[in-house]
């Protein structure tokens, strides 16, 4: 077996929470709202995976559980900041310090109990082709999802009626209301969307990437995650590129000391952060492409008046 | 006049109570503290902490009072939980992580009468000691098994910090190897981390990737196990009995037993003995460093063989850091019969023969 491949294989685990707290912040993005509460989310999400796989023993369950909590935690956010319009970037900072000492504390006794993790998808025929199979089709089905998300979410944003409802309101609140969209309703789903999202990131965490519970698990995740919306400029493709990216980096820097590249280790973990800032500074060089895909209104409040 | 001569009297009767209670707070049991890193439930560092806490109010029974406070960080809230600590009454603490080092001494200073015991550190005091248990005697026994074990004769370690007393655990243990299986070298990768799940398991994959089948680790998450026992290799645990995550990988685990080392010093504080500027290292000898049961996979002449070369560690006639110890780019840095000197052994950045790589520096 080539050395790449569990390389590329680790990259795809480490990725596959990203992609899906990302994407589900650039719905929340492009409607106009910035949900900075994604790392607490994760982390609920998380927990209440956990603790329903081991209740239950049945992974599926699990994910369901920690897309609801994400959702819940979502639904606070929404009611602050979209109904009592609450500051967004504080109300979310506020869900992110609530989200970590919540799971902590939900999660005190659950410390330390094991989970079996989750078993790879088999595919007739295909799985066990020579490195095709062994790069592409043996992974949980979660990766899978992953990418399924992204076609929902292309197809939703670029293709859909609803999704060009959502932008537009994402441009401009006020426009969107009088021609008569429902722009709270609709910001409130896109909010709870990125909720169940992020809570299945983090479920992916403690049922999959790690099978256990520890607290503040998600380690970050949640803000690399939110720093990919913009690094994807608001494009779905772009933001999952950019999310294997991340984890590609983050794989590669533990390879090549395994293989005995003398790279000091302080600089290795330093790589894949230093990647994201370069980046964004290439990007932001080049406002145009910022000025086109930020939805206008992202973080204001919208008062639909009377 | 009789309303506010009876709240005084009132208020004398509250000061009488209370020095009353200071009084016999005293002359009551011991009040002993422990601070700790992580949760009690974190089945690893922590965890085994609290298990000699357990054990030391088991043997001292109602002559002491313990305390703990658990996900203490290493910033300057340790400071505030070791000075509340000490101003609530207890007499003897246990900081049980290195990074306690600097706020410990700060309040050790403001409480002199406080006796504080640092885990890992190096800076003592009239009223600070410190303990560490010789976590490469552990290493060396698992790099034996190891060596027995190997298939492709790569070992990984995943490493936390390159700091001299983890590389000494990443050299034992390929002295370990190579003592039974001299083919055997070690990939050695550093997580920037002492626990990060998601990282260690990335490090656990990347090391088995590159051919290795047997790891181990001194990071603090059983996420390697996991990794090992996913891909059907094996996997040594570190702290504590990983088993559980892992059955079929988990060879066996270097862990700690503190229970004696409290039971000693808090009866050296009850009996008056107790001094400052002590640094303790306990091993294999005094039960500090504890294997847990191996694998049933782990044939029984290696086990003999392990439990041997335990016997010789323990009575002092094997050192396996004695001579001739060659590093890996093959410069001799012990002699044929010498021994590694102390500070040599102290500040080791170095690898031995086997290791891939070097040290980062």
């Amino acid at each position: 077996m080539s050395p790449f491949v569990p390389m590329v294989q680790s990259t795809v685990v480490a990725a596959t929470p990203l992609i899906f707290a990302a994407l589900g912040e650039t719905i929340v993005e492009k409607s106009g709202v910035l949900n900075l509460g994604i790392e607490g989310m994760m982390l609920v999400g998380a927990i209440a995976g956990f603790a329903a796989t081991l209740a239950t023993g049945n992974a599926g369950i699990g994910f369901v559980a920690g897309a609801a909590a994400g959702t819940a935690m979502a639904l606070i956010f929404a009611v602050l900041t979209i109904s009592l319009q609450t500051n967004q970037v504080a109300t979310g900072l506020a869900l992110t310090l609530f989200g970590i000492g919540l799971s902590a504390f939900v999660g005190h006794d659950l410390a330390g109990m094991p989970l079996p993790g989750m078993e790879g998808v088999t595919f007739p025929v295909l799985t066990s082709l020579p490195l095709v199979g062994e790069l592409l089709f043996h992974y949980d089905p979660m990766v899978y999802g992953s990418i399924i998300l992204l076609i929902a979410v292309m197809w939703f944003l670029e293709r859909s009626h609803a999704g060009l409802k959502m932008r537009a309101i994402g441009e401009s609140p006020a426009v969107a209301h009088s021609i008569g969209h429902p722009v709270v309703l609709i910001r409130y789903l896109a909010v709870m969307f990125g909720g169940a999202t992020s809570g299945i990131a983090g479920a992916y965490l403690s049922e999959v990437q790690t099978p256990m519970w520890a607290e503040g698990m998600s380690a970050g995740k949640g803000w690399i995650a939110l720093a990919l919306v913009v690094f994807g400029t608001w494009r779905p493709g772009r933001v999952v590129l950019g999310a294997y990216l991340f984890g590609g980096v983050t794989v590669l820097q533990l390879f090549a000391q395994g293989i005995g590249l003398n790279v000091p280790a302080e600089f290795l973990s330093m790589l894949p952060y230093a990647a994201t800032v370069v980046v964004l500074v290439i990007i932001c060089r080049d406002p145009k492409t910022i000025l086109l895909n930020q939805p206008a209104s992202l973080g204001r409040s919208f008062y639909p008046g009377t | 006049m009789t309303r506010y001569t009876r709240v005084l009297g009132r208020m004398a009767a509250a000061v009488l109570l209370s020095c009353a209670a200071l009084g016999a707070q005293a002359a009551g049991p011991l009040k002993v503290a422990f601070v700790y890193l992580g949760p009690v439930g974190d089945g690893g560092w922590t965890f085994q902490h609290d298990q000699g806490r357990q054990g030391l109010e088991k043997a001292m029974g109602t002559a002491i009072k313990t305390t703990y406070i658990e996900n203490v960080p290493e910033t300057a809230d340790a400071e505030r939980v070791l000075r509340q600590l000490a101003a609530d009454g207890n007499e003897l603490i246990f900081a049980t992580s290195f990074g306690y080092m600097e706020p410990l001494l700060k309040v050790a200073k403001q409480f002199p009468k406080v006796k504080f015991e640092h885990v890992n550190g190096y800076k003592q005091a009239t009223n600070v000691v410190t303990y560490e248990p010789i976590f490469d005697q552990g290493f060396y026994l698992m790099g034996i098994i190891a060596g027995k074990m190997t298939k492709t004769n790569t070992l990984g370690f995943i490493g936390s910090f390159p700091i001299p007393s983890v590389v000494r655990d990443a050299n034992a243990f390929i002295l370990g190897a190579k003592s039974v299986n001299p083919k055997s070298t070690l990939k050695v990768v550093w997580a920037s981390t002492w626990y990060d799940p998601g990282k260690e398991r990335q490090a656990a994959e990347t090391l088995m990737g590159q051919g290795a089948d047997v790891l181990s680790q001194n990071t603090d998450s059983p996420a390697g196990i996991q990794a090992a026992e996913a891909k059907g290799k094996y996997a040594f645990a570190l702290d504590s009995d990983m088993s559980k995550y892992g059955p079929k990988a988990h060879l066996t685990a270097s862990t700690e037993n503190w229970t004696d080392y409290y039971v000693q010093e808090t009866k050296a504080v009850i009996a008056g003995t107790w001094t400052g500027n002590r640094a303790t290292r306990w091993g294999l000898k005094e039960k500090m460093v504890v294997m847990a049961p191996m694998n049933v996979a782990v044939p029984a002449d290696v086990v003999k063989m392990v439990e041997d070369k335990k016997t010789a560690i323990a009575n002092g006639s094997f050192d396996y850091f004695g001579g001739p110890i060659k590093d890996n780019t093959g410069k001799e840095r012990v002699a044929a019969g010498a021994k590694l000197p102390v500070g040599d052994y102290m500040s080791m950045n170095w690898y031995v023969e086997g290791v891939e790589g070097s040290v980062p520096q």
